[in-house]
């Protein structure tokens, strides 16, 4: 790691002076993907502004079908919350399959949204539940907020303060990991919302991040059965290919996966 | 150089302090500034568990944060789980198991399953090995950590008797 | 399953609780990284980012100003200083006669760098941190050139050159066998079965990562290293023949508390001798701990053999003849040992548990920009036993044959039994292994349990193996007329103080096989004493005279035979004492339960109170001279050749190839059986890697030499959840060849369950071209292909 300082921001405007005054600040969460990035020497800020304790950040609120979660709310309290579950358990399910145990206590929500990665499972539910990020500065439509792999809406200084979405009718995620990191080599969310409104995001698979498959949504809407997205053409240009799996394989993944969550959301 | 304070293994906020570059990690402390070299490290990718201890009551893993990331927080490694002389319940299945060989990932894999078993009392043998994903081990094949868990899980009585 | 019962006294053949876990579980342990030396410096080392290149120039000025640094040392310091390369250890012949091609391995690159992770320099500073912000600052010109990674690529023509003087990158080409009666076997044969198989290259991981700390002192002109070896006399006897650093009498070797070696920490690897070397240049105490990707890129590698094998069958489906083709890729450098793991560890083994009349072999071996192969948990005799057994499955499939019959068919049932590649197999039951794995397996139940699984649209499918290996490694000489640098034997010493305690100094190590249990138990029965009264000794060249280390599952069958025999020498020695103190005949003195009895009488004394009388020396044997305390060389008579069934039964997923391993069984013949617990937990472990192997870990370059699998991200590790609970049994015949009748057990595990699995997954899919790992996008696409 190169040399950095640290500081822990007690509010969210503390968080915003401490970033204007660093030279190349970045806030940091959990830190279970920056940390490690930073102990290869692949990121070098030059300050980290520590979000972890800000009160603004912390909590979650589930009122009517209306859910809200803190942006330093960690896996571990997604998956184990017990107002969640009551109304996305799809949501409590996915949060309980990212990393492992210790890695769940230390990583948040808002951490993974911001990094986007491309195996990352936070936004393809967030793609999916249509949520909305809520930033110290504006509040942005998931669909706008994505923009390919480790890129965002957000802009220099900004900071994720919350989710919010409406829970769906019903709601799946299924995930297929990568034999060695665990990542999701696939991991697709399906969620519908009623009146048709359908939506399908697909997280890993793909060579730019997280996507909707509208071919997908257009299927279930008119006929919510995993039998639906079995033969649903995946473009397998789109595809990642890497040394677990090629394009071809990727690409079926993504059907299994989505007939999988379908089958799961019941 | 900026100063850490975090209580230890028992000892108070006040009792442990240390001035470190502020890039260390909390493994680092623990280990180079502690000297409590029990916590390993294993790896870079926060794969394989050998650094784990317990954060204010919760495993994490010490090698993907930093010390300062852990100020004023209760931290509990390997050495401050036995009590008075006494093996921790799951110190002891491993021994009665013979969950352990070669030593290395153990102190990880142990406060894994002491977190494993706060969670999840009734783990199915499944859930015991999914629980334990996060920490790697070389030499048992899981088989004997398995059974330890369980042992300590049925009150230290063994498992398949 | 053992009875896990702990008593005080440790007889041999119970499941005694290990004495070296309170440590460990308490976290007091020491590896080599726990020992803080004061005044300690860190070395990081500054490694090539190419696969193949000139080293045009190295600046190490704006380096060396960088805070905290000490020293910075490159190949042109370690030149000048004449400190020695590294050593092949094992002189192979090609079969024209020529000795193998072994260029120089220097310990930092001199004027090339020849796999990604080669170590270019030094950097000696006050910390870890400042070591590596200064090694960034070397300024490195590499002039690239064209580099090679597949084995069967570096023997084309026009393939670029690893070395100058390995013409073709071709290090032997080397035979054993019959190549002519092969042929005509062959020729003759009612049935051949053909394949082309593929070891996949894997990395160790040992999870603790290797380290070395060199300290010098100036007082006494004596060095001290701490190093994660399995072997710390032979790290010692390399160190001080070759390297020009140390004299042995002035070097002493550590291997403490040793996270786990499966082989890797068997070689002496460059970072050791900088680290003892650098601590006179530098003044200071220099440690360095590998991070996790330079294990990944540095530490040897395991396996990467292409062969083409070709096996015939009479009429009755008897095996009449072998003939195997094997290309093995060595990498950029050869490592300690690796010239004798495709070679004799490898090629000795292809008659598995089969009378075979006819087998020849063909090994060439080559050079690469990979990190170097070296021997992995079996070294060779996975290879072997993968050959074989995958042959075995798919010629019963092919003959129509039940795999179990066709094995049975062709079992060697006499002993002692000479195949046709050296091997003397001394001793075994076979049917009786394979009997016991079928019952266990519920191997007629299979079928019903393969609809019920095709209910649920999963492919189930078994598989078998039936492996054997040699263990504890061969007489000395033997071993030393086929080209080995050592000899094969252990040492021990048995020392017994006035009050009759029993300090045991054995030469081999233990880094997770509890070895401080194990030989508490044969000496504590021994003599009857307490196990707290026993203590053993091992790891530290200043303590222990000398020993060869740990590896080939020879601690029991040969390290156990040298303490056997001094502890005969111990014994003889101490009847003597007693029949001169208690007016008796030595031949009637009998020692048990602590205490020294003459037999058919009340006459004892106490053990303690001999073992004082051969200190204090007032009433000895006339000649006869003080003190309790011998030592014994033991070198083996023959390999010894562990062997057993293994049937897994797997269910795949065929919509995503995914595999579960249902039921794994395992029936081994280890010989006699100290401590069974500690035996299972060997067959857990080594079962463990076998399944990583075939179905996980895959060690891949792309085609520029960058090791894509450098982190746990891509290099697929087994986890809790990739494996099941294993289902044991162990069926002995003794070992002739030492005095327990041990065979060993620590790699069998690793041998016999590769092509156990494979075999299953093949036949749960229907389709046998399967290469390992079977990840589940190859066992789609095979599948679906």
């Amino acid at each position: 790691m190169y040399s950095t300082n640290y500081h822990r921001a007690s509010s969210l405007k503390d968080a915003q002076a401490l970033f204007k005054k660093a030279g190349d600040g970045k806030f940091v969460s959990g830190g279970q993907t920056l940390l490690p990035t930073m102990k290869q020497r692949l990121a070098a800020p030059s300050d980290l502004i520590d979000l972890r304790h800000v009160k603004d950040l912390k909590g979650i609120k589930v009122s009517g079908k209306k859910v809200t979660i803190g942006a330093a709310t960690t896996h571990a309290e997604v998956a184990t919350n017990d107002k969640i579950v009551k109304v996305c358990p799809a949501i409590c399910s996915l949060a309980s399959h990212i990393g492992d145990p210790a890695v769940r206590h230390m990583g948040t929500i808002g951490g993974s949204i911001a990094n986007n990665d491309p195996a990352a499972d936070y936004p393809a539910a967030m793609m999916a539940l249509g949520a909305t990020i809520h930033t110290n500065k504006r509040q942005i439509a998931a669909d706008k907020f994505f923009k390919g792999m480790f890129e965002t809406a957000l802009k220099d200084g900004e900071i994720i303060t919350a989710v919010e979405f409406s829970a769906p009718k019903k709601a799946a995620y299924s995930k297929y990991p990568n034999p060695a990191s665990r990542y999701a080599m696939c991991g697709v969310f399906v969620a519908d919302h009623g009146k048709g409104d359908v939506r399908v995001a697909v997280t890993g698979a793909g060579n730019d991040g997280v996507f909707r498959h509208k071919a997908m949504e257009k299927a279930l809407a008119a006929d919510w059965s995993p039998e639906a997205v079995a033969s649903a053409k995946v473009n397998e240009g789109d595809m990642l290919s890497d040394i677990h799996g090629n394009e071809a394989y990727r690409a079926n993944l993504v059907r299994v996966m989505a007939k999988r969550a379908v089958a799961a959301a019941g | 150089m900026s100063t850490v304070s975090t209580a230890v293994n028992g000892k108070s906020v006040e009792a442990v302090q240390a001035d470190v570059d502020p890039r260390t990690l909390l493994v680092e402390f623990i280990r180079e500034h502690l000297r409590l070299t029990g916590t390993h490290v294993g790896c870079d990718t926060a794969q394989c568990g050998a650094c784990t201890v317990h954060m204010n009551g919760r495993a994490v893993k010490s090698c993907s944060m930093l010390a300062l990331q852990a100020q004023g927080a209760d931290v509990t490694t390997i050495e401050g789980l036995a009590k008075d002389g006494a093996l921790h319940p799951m110190q002891a299945a491993f021994h009665e198991c013979h969950g352990l060989q070669c030593g290395f990932c153990t102190p990880g894999m142990v406060m894994s399953s002491v977190q494993l078993l706060a969670d999840n009392p009734k783990a199915t043998e499944q859930e015991i090995r999914e629980a334990l994903e996060g920490n790697l081990c070389r030499c048992t094949g899981y088989h004997n950590i398995v059974k330890a868990v369980q042992q300590c899980q049925a009150g230290g009585v063994p498992a398949n008797a | 399953m053992n009875d896990m019962t702990q008593t005080d006294l440790g007889p041999i053949a119970k499941s005694v609780l290990r004495r070296e876990d309170q440590r460990f579980l308490t976290g007091v342990g020491m590896y080599t990284d726990d020992v803080a030396l004061p005044g300690q410096t860190y070395g990081v080392f500054l490694r090539s980012p190419h696969a193949h290149a000139r080293i045009v120039a190295i600046d190490t000025a704006e380096a060396a100003k960088a805070p905290g640094v000490i020293r910075i040392f490159t190949g042109a310091d370690l030149a000048e200083a004449k400190v020695g390369g590294l050593p092949c250890g094992w002189l192979i012949h090609s079969k024209d006669g020529s000795p193998m091609k072994e260029p120089p391995h220097p310990v930092l690159a001199q004027g090339k760098v020849r796999h990604v992770g080669d170590q270019v320099a030094l950097v000696v500073a006050e910390s870890v941190l400042q070591a590596k912000d200064a090694a960034e600052l070397i300024v490195v010109d590499y002039e690239e050139l064209p580099a090679v990674i597949e084995a069967v690529d570096a023997l084309k023509p026009g393939a670029p050159q690893v070395h100058d003087n390995a013409p073709g990158n071709l290090i032997y080409d080397w035979e054993i066998g019959d190549g002519k009666a092969a042929d005509a076997a062959i020729k003759k044969a009612a049935h051949v079965t053909r394949m082309q198989i593929h070891n996949n290259r894997l990395i160790p991981n040992a999870m603790e990562p290797r380290a070395a700390l060199g300290v010098y002192d100036a007082a006494e002109d004596h060095f001290t290293c701490w190093t994660t070896s399995q072997n710390p006399h032979v790290a010692r006897l390399v160190m001080s023949a070759f390297y020009n650093v140390a004299p042995e009498h002035k070097l002493r070797v550590i291997a403490p508390d040793v996270g786990g070696g499966f082989g890797s920490k068997i070689y002496i690897y460059p970072e050791e001798i900088c680290c003892l070397w650098a601590s006179k240049r530098a003044g200071v105490p220099v440690k360095w701990v590998a991070d996790r990707t330079e294990s990944f890129l540095a530490d040897a590698h395991g396996r990467d053999h292409v062969t083409t094998v070709e096996m015939a069958f009479d009429k009755d489906n008897k095996i009449t003849g072998l003939k195997v083709d094997t290309i093995a890729n060595l990498g950029a450098y050869m490592s300690l040992f690796s010239s004798s793991v495709p070679t004799y560890l490898y090629a000795t083994l292809l008659s598995g548990q089969y009378n075979i009349a006819n087998i020849h072999c063909n090994v060439r071996t080559v050079y690469t920009n990979t990190a170097p192969v070296d021997a992995y948990r079996g070294a060779g005799r996975p290879e072997a036993t993968y050959v074989v057994e995958r042959m075995m499955e798919t010629a019963a499939r092919e003959l129509g044959m039940s795999p179990a019959e066709l094995r049975r068919k062709n079992f060697v049932k006499s002993f002692p039994h000479q195949t046709p590649v050296i091997m003397c197999y001394d001793a075994g039951d076979y049917n009786a292994t394979l009997d016991a794995a079928l019952k266990a397996a519920d191997y007629d139940g299979f079928a019903k349990r393969k609809s019920a699984a095709a209910k649920k649209g999963k492919l189930r499918g078994m598989g078998l193996s039936c492996y054997i290996e040699a263990c504890g490694i061969a007489p000395s000489a033997a071993v030393g007329s086929l080209g080995a640098g050592v000899g094969l034997w252990e040492s021990a010493e048995v020392r017994v103080n006035p009050v009759g305690t029993v300090e045991i100094l054995t030469g081999s190590h233990s880094h997770g096989q509890g070895h401080e249990t194990t030989f508490t138990q044969l000496v504590s029965e021994r003599f009857g004493l307490p196990t707290d009264n026993v203590q053993i000794i091992h790891g530290d060249t200043d303590k222990v005279q000398f020993g060869m280390g740990t590896y080939g599952s020879r601690s029991g069958a040969v390290g156990m035979s040298a303490i056997v025999k001094a502890l005969d020498k111990v014994e003889g020695k101490a009847k003597k004492i007693a029949a001169h103190l208690l007016e008796a005949d030595e031949g009637d003195i009998v020692i048990e339960n602590g205490e020294v009895k003459v037999a058919g009488t009340d006459k004892k004394l106490g053990w303690h109170e001999v073992c004082l009388a051969a200190y204090t020396g007032h009433n000895l044997p006339a000649g006869m001279e003080p003190g309790l305390k011998e030592g014994a060389f033991y070198d083996p008579t023959n390999f010894t050749f562990p062997a057993g069934t293994y049937v897994c039964e797997v269910e795949v997923d065929p919509e995503t190839g995914k595999t579960e391993v249902i039921q794994f069984v395992a029936a081994d013949d280890f010989g006699t059986i100290i401590n069974p617990m500690i035996v299972e937990g060997q067959v857990h472990g080594g079962i463990t890697q076998g399944l990583g192997q075939a179905l996980l870990e895959n060690a891949v370059y792309d085609d520029n030499g960058q090791l894509l699998t450098a982190s746990y991200m891509d290099y697929a590790m087994p986890r809790a959840d990739d494996v099941p609970s294993y289902k044991l049994s162990t069926h002995e015949t003794v070992c002739p060849g030492n005095p327990l009748g041990m065979k060993g057990c620590g790699e069998a595990g690793a041998i016999g369950s590769p092509p156990a699995l494979i075999n299953a997954i093949t036949d749960a899919i229907g389709n046998n071209a399967l290469a390992m790992p079977a990840t589940p996008a190859r066992v789609w696409a095979a599948i679906n292909g």
